[in-house]
């Protein structure tokens, strides 16, 4: 082999000279500025978090400077467009929790079956296909569900109740569960599994079957998982917007009856939205005092999530 | 002995029904899905044609079209990537490599992972209320001083694809860390000792090696991203978007222009929205084939996304 071509071959790697003191410190300044532009992204989430503190609070005092507390949280009439507005979130509140309860009614039964399933009885090969295939479900855009609620759930409904209206609670929250049985069966699964085999065999050596010991011992074991796994799923739940917007009804509602129709939180913020009220109107600062609510609905369950979740971490 | 065999025929078919239960309830969330699929298909499949993807939206059912909501889906799409990514990355580079143990890395944690759980019309109702802000800001400068300054971003692609990347920043964030995490301490321990500094080490080393778990997490983040609709309506994205962003090619110098940031658009979603809330049929028909485009996209990316992950598990063993 000529010079040439092993000098091609195999070039010959030049020491950089950065020992000398200046490229040295040169080079730690370029360290010290690259560690401080990544802390910069790092932190910038707690920005983002200031930013939307900072939107929802100052908006929603600008509404509470016209609207007393007491009567946002008293008042049983939601009607910002009338000649004499009353602004009562209950009507919007018993929305979302009617609709959240239909759907949990739907995801928890269903998402903690096929946890059970998927962790203690189906074979590994099923589960590697059936887990992915699953998550799919919480793919699909909500808008979709949406159509799907309205045009397929809402039809058939019809079958088994005549006379559901076209809008109603009852198909929007019947297909938002079937979307989050995904959150509920992934998270709950991944805790079940985390309980040692140890557990399991000691059920199985006193003559327990698979069931018994999933009931008994594994269920137990993995409670505050499947517990976070179920906040999570609600606080989802709960600030689903797409689907309820669409199916459920824009018309504010105080009932208890999932077959009506009746607006939630986020349909009230979405219909505000898409109309194009004035900046710094009462009715434009009433959907942040309505967004504000929201954030600390679903904070408290994120949080309440965040704490259970840890706990099982610690558990072995 | 007879209880016994009782019951233990009793137990073997406790499991045997469960087993039945089980598969399903699984069964019923695969079921959805395809329905769903389906009702869709039934819906929307004829309605899909070249005439559709290439026009705007129309007072007439049968005219409209989803073309700019196409090009408004991709321009958000864009941008969004653009501004999620690095910075994700870069946070979860902070995160697992430089971030000492203290109080106010336990602060970022803990937010981020309240990130992910606020409702995204929240994130909507937060670029609102800037928008809002900086018009004032403008107007107060322009009052007190004179001068015409432009801050406010307005309801133009940029401030919607900013608003997805802020609110698929968590994703990217979780994966990204993820699979940091996984690369051994062999790798960054051999490359100390061969003199690297930490930027070195991550640069040619971490980064190069948790590219599939970042391309991975992105095209979640994107699946994510093109789907949300709540965010768009609250910034105000319009539905009835009979032209398209200016070209960013130009044939005049500089030839490249970023005109289109500051466009206003539609996307995929929300023309959906449109449609699906007008009462008559034909509009359903077109509702149903947008949404087939939407959910192709994002089935595609997810199973992408899928598929990536198990190559990768297969090939790195460390």
């Amino acid at each position: 082999m000529s010079q040439a071509t092993a000098e091609r071959r195999f070039p010959r790697v030049r020491p950089r000279r950065d020992t000398t003191a200046g490229a040295r410190k040169r080079r730690d300044l370029r360290e010290k500025g690259i560690g401080l532009l990544l802390f910069l992204a790092g932190a910038s989430s707690i920005l983002v978090t200031a930013a939307i503190v900072f939107v929802l609070v100052y908006e929603s005092i600008e509404f509470f400077r016209h609207v007393s507390i007491v009567e946002f949280f008293t008042e049983t009439r939601w009607t910002p467009q009338f000649a004499n507005p009353k602004y009562g979130i209950l009507p919007l509140v018993c929305g979302t929790v009617m609709t959240t309860v239909v759907a949990l009614a739907v995801a928890l039964p269903i998402g903690t079956t096929v946890a059970i399933y998927l962790s203690e009885f189906a074979p590994h090969r099923l589960r590697e296909v059936v887990k992915p295939a699953l998550e799919l479900l919480s793919a699909v855009p909500t808008v979709v569900y949406g159509y799907f609620a309205l045009q397929f759930v809402m039809p058939a409904l019809k079958y088994v109740i005549p006379g559901l209206p076209t809008f109603n609670m009852l198909s929007a929250g019947i297909v938002m569960g079937l979307m989050i049985i995904p959150y509920v069966s992934s998270l709950s699964e991944d805790a079940m599994r985390s309980v040692p085999m140890l557990l399991r065999e000691g059920s199985y050596a006193l003559g327990g079957n698979k069931f018994i010991t999933a009931i008994n011992v594994v269920v137990p074991s993995s409670l505050s998982g499947i517990g976070a796994a179920y906040i999570l799923g609600i606080s989802r739940a709960i600030g689903e917007t797409m689907i309820v917007a669409i199916a459920a009804g824009m018309q504010p509602n105080l009932t208890l009856n999932p077959t009506e129709p009746a607006a939630t939180m986020t349909a009230y913020i979405v219909q505000v939205s898409l109309g194009d009220l004035p900046h710094g109107s009462i009715g434009y600062q009433s959907i942040f005092a309505t967004g504000f609510l929201l954030f600390c609905m679903t904070l408290a369950f994120n949080v309440g999530g965040h704490i259970l979740r840890r706990k099982f971490h610690q558990a072995y | 002995m007879q209880d016994v065999a009782h019951f233990i025929r009793y137990r073997k078919r406790q499991d045997r029904i469960f087993n039945v239960v089980g598969a399903i309830c699984t069964l019923i969330g695969i079921l959805t899905l395809v329905v769903l699929l389906g009702d869709l298909l039934i819906d929307g499949l004829p309605r899909i044609n070249w005439q559709f993807l290439t026009s705007f939206p129309s007072r007439f059912a049968y005219r409209a079209g989803i073309l700019s909501a196409i090009v408004g889906t991709i321009c958000v799409m864009i941008v969004t990537m653009t501004a999620a990514v690095p910075l994700g990355v870069a946070a979860a580079v902070y995160l697992e490599e430089y971030a000492p143990r203290n109080r106010l890395t336990t602060i970022i944690e803990i937010n981020i992972a309240n990130l992910a759980g606020v409702p995204s019309i929240i994130y909507g109702l937060m670029a609102l209320g800037l928008i809002g802000l900086c018009a004032w800001l403008e107007a107060v400068v322009r009052d007190g001083t004179g001068w015409q300054i432009t801050l406010n971003p307005g309801r133009s692609i940029l401030t919607a694809g900013i608003t997805l990347g802020l609110l698929v920043l968590p994703i990217v964030i979780v994966t990204t860390r993820e699979a940091l995490r996984a690369i051994p301490n062999a790798i960054r321990e051999a490359s100390y000792a061969a003199g690297a500094t930490k930027w070195q080490v991550i640069r040619h080393h971490l980064l190069p090696y948790s590219m599939g778990g970042i391309a991975t997490g992105t095209i979640i983040a994107m699946s994510r991203a093109i789907g949300e609709t709540a965010p768009l309506i609250t910034i105000g994205a319009l539905t009835f978007i009979g032209f398209l962003p200016p070209s960013p090619i130009s044939s005049s110098p500089p030839f490249i222009n970023f005109d289109w940031l500051g466009s206003q658009f539609t996307v995929l979603p929300i023309q959906m929205f449109n449609w699906v809330s007008r009462p008559t049929e034909d509009f359903h028909r077109n509702a149903a084939a947008t949404g087939l485009v939407l959910i192709v996209f994002t089935l595609t990316m997810n199973a992408v996304a899928i598929v990536v992950r198990y190559r990768l598990r297969r090939k790195l063993k460390w």
